[in-house]
């Protein structure tokens, strides 16, 4: 009953597993996105107060989250190989560190953006934004002292040893604006009870979240592969998938 | 105990202990991570005098008055419990607006006007057309002036 979630720590299976999926999700997130583009940027009505500035919402707001879903994802993967041993682990973790620095960094400069006119400054000393900067440069923290070790495996165990101490980053920044007085707006999808936006405004919203969330699994799983093959280059079942 | 369950022993330490020490120093710090002050914490003197902070609260409804000829703007701030006078000089954001939520960074002077030379406007997590929110507005007018606050 178990065999099929034992051969998930199997390299040469994980690698034939995700391939096939990836055209999948990569067709859906383009669906996703390619809907909410277009609903939120040109359908959607615009804001009482913002007007049409609001929109920065469908690209900043999904960001961010993956920005700590994927951080999520490599303390957890992180934690697996430190613990168990699993190879696919240390795998996954690589792979998801400099995805999520990118949505880290897309979040940051789309809330910049859309700051300087609305707040009137690019950026503050806010709790949420300053959590957020410390997010961005975990995430370098991760990917640097996995190559600054000569030995990859311990390399591997380092990293994912700093990846799951920075983790208690993750409540702090999403609950930042809850517990201190911040500039940042609170939250308002993510939380329990009803969300302050009318449908017109929230389906586009939605839509690009679970978008943006099977982009990252795709691309997840094209970075894993490579991530593979690097890792086991001296693996005969690399040297066969690479035949064939 | 196998090595297995000893590593994920020590590595669920190390998240408690990370943990605890986050929370503990965060709870310490908890002034100073504050962006900013409410009127009530200004006028009960927990502001730091004579040196800069940050004051936020909701611009009172019919206090702003703009001096002619320079781009000096006076208002009052208010947390609806206490209020506190503010003077700036300097272009406003957008959002500026009466009953909008703001920010500003100055000093608190000795007749307890609270002089800034920087105003951010803090927007809530309220989004809706603009169509609703006239016609909230007008159903907000209709009935007691203690509903429908902060849609103005």
């Amino acid at each position: 009953m178990w065999t099929w979630f034992y051969r998930l720590a199997s390299p040469p299976y994980v690698y034939g597993f995700v391939g096939p999926a990836i055209p999948w999700l990569l067709a859906a997130a383009a669906c996703l996105i390619g809907y909410g583009l277009v609903a939120g940027l040109v359908f959607a009505p615009p804001d009482y107060q913002q007007g049409d500035a609001f929109r920065i919402i469908y690209v900043h707001a999904p960001s961010a989250w993956l920005s700590l879903c994927a951080y999520t994802t490599m303390a957890v993967a992180g934690a697996i190989g430190l613990v168990w041993r699993i190879k696919i682990g240390f795998a996954v973790a690589a792979a998801a560190a400099p995805i999520g620095a990118s949505f880290t960094l897309v979040a940051l400069v789309t809330g910049a953006l859309w700051g300087r006119p609305m707040w009137g400054t690019y950026w503050a000393w806010d709790p949420r934004l300053t959590s957020e900067l410390i997010l961005l440069f975990l995430y370098f923290g991760v990917m640097s002292l996995r190559r600054a070790l000569d030995d990859a495996a311990r390399g591997d165990r380092a990293a994912a040893l700093l990846a799951i101490v920075g983790v208690v980053n993750v409540p702090i920044i999403h609950f930042s604006v809850q517990w201190w007085n911040s500039l940042h707006q609170g939250a308002t999808v993510m939380k329990f009870g009803k969300s302050q936006m009318p449908g017109s405004m929230l389906l586009p919203l939605l839509a690009m979240l679970c978008g943006f969330m099977i982009f990252f699994v795709a691309v997840l799983c094209q970075r894993l592969r490579a991530e593979l093959l690097m890792r086991e280059r001296l693996a005969v079942w690399v040297r066969e998938a690479i035949r064939t | 105990m196998t090595p297995r369950r000893k590593r994920l022993y020590v590595v669920l330490a190390i998240l408690g202990g990370v943990g605890a020490a986050v929370a503990l120093a965060t709870m310490a710090s908890r002034e100073n991570i504050m962006f900013y002050f409410d009127p009530s914490q200004v006028i009960a003197g927990k502001a730091p005098p004579a040196k800069r902070f940050r004051i936020g609260g909701m611009v009172v409804k019919g206090s702003v008055t703009r001096a002619s000829g320079d781009l000096t703007v006076h208002f009052v701030l208010t947390d609806f419990a206490h209020e506190v006078p503010v003077e700036y000089t300097g272009v406003l954001p957008d959002l500026f607006r009466e009953g909008q939520g703001i920010i500003a960074h100055g000093t608190l002077r000795g007749d307890g006007e609270f002089v800034a030379d920087q105003v951010l406007a803090k927007h809530d997590e309220k989004y809706m057309p603009p169509e609703v929110a006239a016609s909230l507005k007008r159903s907000a007018a209709a009935r007691p002036a203690s509903e429908g606050k902060g849609l103005e």
